[in-house]
């Protein structure tokens, strides 16, 4: 199964190179004030396998980010997916088939203009609960895969084409609230398509208890007109490497949640530590289908799936990832081994100006 | 696995991170209170804030990155402040803290 982010619909190749020229021209004539402002590129690059009910296929991957900034207030961010996928041919065929894909995630602009205020312009990712914007990066999930309902908002494909403001609403010591509000227009641009639909979240963050509490809503503006309502919950205690991450979305045509946890232990000698490095990762999560109408993305009959794995930080910024999970559905129980290793690169676009 | 059995495990699942992140909190070595005078407050409060609001937001997410150059501080930076609503205070701060 390929991750949420990279079920976009297929766009063209040369499109998404030649989008890709451009943003990178946008790096090239951006004009950095500083000897800290050189614009970047990070990302990362992965090779993942997975077997599910006896398949294996090959997933090697690459997933671009640049930044640049312009001035004092401008960010210009965009990243991009490449990837070739390979699974077994059908029938009594031997052998792979094979596949590519080469597509923009996002390419947006930015302009800060206080913490209240940030507006932000361009294909950008629907921040509808927390997965799709903060999770999603290869170099970030802890699991090959996304959560089941990862999917479940107005763009099915996860990116709006438009406008959106967010920012800090409130900051005290004890708590904060962020909101963001999001406009996306219809495109069949083949690189940037995106449906009619608009949304916000809300959130809460208590800084002394690690605790954040959030509400999405969005809504399809076009065709059915659709609601979607989300929630999530993360907590990270302090001074701790344990995480507890969830969310629940409701869809008009099925709902579902997933919750998420992970470790590292300080005990034996730190986080960098051969045991510290070590991160046993689980996540639960359930979908359940209102109706057989096939518009969100999520298994067409109730599931359930539980994920265990351990992931292994190596130095350098390179990550394995191993898991092992059940799903069981009307449709058929099956496990699913997956395995994979990914690097973070991180290094400046060019040179730039010493310091 | 009927519904049941699947809450009987997020409960259970529960239990052992509450357990975990106990002893985890119980095992973290106390440190002694020093009184720092007034120049070493100064002087490492500016990496400490730094850190907080590293802390606070950016490993919210994810773990901080094994090293970069510092020609691309400001960048991360700018984009952490996207991403978290940052304040030009903490974006300054946390500047700080990559470029102590």
């Amino acid at each position: 199964m390929l991750r949420p982010t990279l079920e976009l619909k297929p766009r063209a190749s040369a499109h998404a190179i030649r989008s890709f020229i451009f943003a990178l021209a946008a790096l090239a004539i951006a004009h950095h004030g500083s000897a800290q402002d050189t614009p970047l590129i990070s990302g990362g690059v992965g090779f993942f396998t997975s077997t599910n009910a006896g398949n294996t296929t090959y997933l090697p991957i690459i997933e671009p980010l640049l930044a640049a900034p312009l001035g004092r207030h401008v960010l210009v961010e965009s990243r991009a997916a490449l990837l070739e996928f390979f699974s077994p041919k059908g029938g009594d065929q031997s052998g792979y088939d094979h596949s590519h894909f080469i597509g923009l995630t996002y390419l947006q602009g930015d302009y800060v203009a206080s913490r209240h205020f940030t507006i932000v312009a361009g294909d950008y990712l629907i921040p509808f609960n927390t997965y799709n914007d903060r999770l999603s990066p290869i170099w970030i999930s802890n699991f090959q895969d996304g959560p089941l309902i990862a999917n479940l908002s107005f763009s099915s494909s996860g990116s709006g084409l438009g406008g959106m403001l967010r920012g800090n609403a409130i900051q005290r010591s004890k708590y904060s609230i962020d909101y963001n509000y999001y406009y996306s227009t219809r495109s069949a641009n083949e690189q940037f398509s995106a449906s009619r639909g608009s949304g916000g979240r809300a959130s809460l963050y208590l800084p002394e208890q690690r605790l954040e509490v959030g509400l999405s809503y969005d809504r399809l503006l076009q065709g059915a007109h659709e609601n979607f309502y989300g929630a999530h919950v993360w907590w990270e205690p302090k001074d701790t490497a344990f995480r507890m991450r969830s969310e629940f979305a409701s869809g008009h045509h099925a709902q579902g949640y997933w919750v998420e946890a992970d470790y590292r232990s300080r005990a034996f000698g730190g986080l960098d530590s051969a045991i510290g490095r070590i991160e046993p990762v689980f996540r639960m999560q359930q979908t359940f289908r209102r109706d057989t109408t096939v518009s969100d993305g999520l298994p067409l009959v109730n599931t359930q799936r539980a994920d265990f794995g351990f992931d292994y930080n190596l130095p350098h910024n390179a990550r394995i990832l191993t898991s092992y999970a059940q799903q069981f559905s009307a449709s058929g129980n099956h496990n699913v081994w997956e395995t994979g290793i990914v690097y973070r690169f991180l290094f400046p676009a060019w040179k730039g100006k010493q310091q | 696995m009927n519904s049941k059995h699947f809450i009987f495990g997020v409960l259970i699942l529960a239990s052992v991170s509450a357990l975990v992140v106990a002893a985890q909190q119980n095992s973290t070595p106390v440190i002694a209170p020093t009184k720092k005078s007034a120049t070493q407050k100064q002087a490492t409060q500016p990496q400490d804030e730094g850190e907080r609001v590293f802390q606070q937001n950016c490993s919210r997410c994810h773990t901080a990155p094994e090293g970069f150059s510092p020609r691309i501080s400001g960048t991360i930076v700018r984009h952490m402040r996207v991403r978290a609503s940052l304040s030009q205070h903490e974006e300054e701060q946390l500047l700080h803290f990559f470029n102590p």
